[in-house]
């Protein structure tokens, strides 16, 4: 309606071969409006005309602060993606590209055609799937261990036998620790045995992921579709091999943690 | 001990021919928000060029989880660790 008076800009969502837009079916976006396909280059972007007043730069600036307004946009932005990704190879674009015109995007899809073709060929029946690892909580008989480990507590004081015990949980609680590095290296290796990529992002702060031990390994892997079955099961069994970690199976994604252009030159040219 | 995959794998099983349909009245297990934002923040493909907001500029990341953080220890975490570690310390 006021699409005409307000400024716009264009959301792209992802890149691929080509989308129709009847495919699009009834998609919402990022500002409710419809999302359209928008072709050049023998590719498509999946976009969004969007208004300025909420997706320009100053805009974008203070309402990336905003955690409701950034998770809505977040998860809309995902749905729209993951919906064309169960139709088709795509890569995703980062959240909260905006370009001022149609002819931006015609310009990326153009210049780029290239290095787009060569990633979608790269995640073309692949998926991503996630994995985190955390240290497993303290086994419940620590206690116990502890005390019995402690021989001298009856023939020393009270507090010498309460410092043997603190000195006894502590070291305990250190080799849990190390054992539980160890055999998240160990998964890694396995699993990134399996994929045909991977990338590692940083671990969630403890207040993020809500879990009481810490985060050891927050991976993504590029799986191939006929493989997928087999990683979980490789993830449930390395989870019951190596009980000083709990690990957690998220997925299948899109290729979001793969999607990534090579650099340009500096004169601004792809290489 | 894994949990179920944030989405259904094949959601859209049936889906009409040719059509991507989403469905609203039958939501996926919700996406844990911070391993959304782990993807769609520090994932997808980067531009530079005729874009509202460039990336270079701000770093989305480091913004968006000052919010998160901030307002995860604001509304629903037991006491902020800063607190914590105060009592710890004062005690």
């Amino acid at each position: 309606m006021s699409a005409m008076t307000e400024p716009q800009g264009i959301w792209v969502y992802a890149v691929a071969e080509m989308v129709l837009d009847a495919s699009l079916g009834e998609l919402t976006g990022v500002s409710g409006g419809p999302v359209a396909a928008l072709s050049a280059a023998g590719l498509a972007a999946v976009t969004e005309q969007v208004p300025l007043a909420e997706f320009g730069e100053a805009a974008l600036h203070r309402n990336l602060e905003d955690l409701d307004w950034l998770e809505e946009k977040a998860r809309a932005h995902h749905e729209v993606i993951d919906a064309v990704a169960q139709q088709q190879p795509l890569v995703p674009m980062r959240l909260a590209t905006v370009y001022h015109s149609e002819e931006g995007v015609t310009e990326l899809l153009t210049g780029r055609s290239r290095d787009f073709r060569a990633l979608i060929d790269r995640i073309r029946g692949r998926r991503e799937w996630g994995v985190k690892a955390y240290a497993a909580p303290p086994p419940a008989d620590r206690e116990k261990a502890g005390q019995a480990a402690a021989p001298s507590a009856k023939t020393t004081g009270a507090g010498a036998a309460y410092l043997n015990r603190r000195r006894h949980e502590r070291s305990a609680q250190e080799e849990s620790r190390q054992a539980a590095m160890i055999s998240t290296a160990d998964i890694h290796d396995t699993l990134a045995g399996l994929a045909m990529a991977y990338r590692l992002h940083p671990p969630q702060a403890p207040q993020l992921h809500g879990n009481k031990q810490p985060m050891l390994l927050n991976a993504a892997y590029l799986l191939d579709d006929e493989r997928a079955d087999d990683f979980a099961a490789v993830v449930q069994s390395l989870a019951a091999d190596h009980p000083s970690v709990r690990l957690d199976l998220t997925g299948p994604w899109p290729p979001y943690s793969f999607a990534e252009l090579p650099e340009l030159t500096p004169a601004g040219e792809p290489s | 001990m894994t949990s179920q995959p944030g989405k259904p794998a094949r959601r859209a099983a049936a889906p009409v021919e040719g059509r991507v349909v989403r469905d609203p009245e039958v939501p996926g297990p919700r996406l844990a928000l911070v391993d959304l934002l782990d993807r769609v923040l520090a994932g997808g493909v980067v531009v530079t060029g005729e874009i509202v907001l460039s990336i270079a500029d701000v770093d989305l990341v480091a913004v968006s989880l000052r919010a998160l953080v901030t307002s995860v220890s604001a509304l629903d975490g037991p006491v902020p660790v800063a607190q914590q570690i105060a009592r710890e310390v004062g005690s």
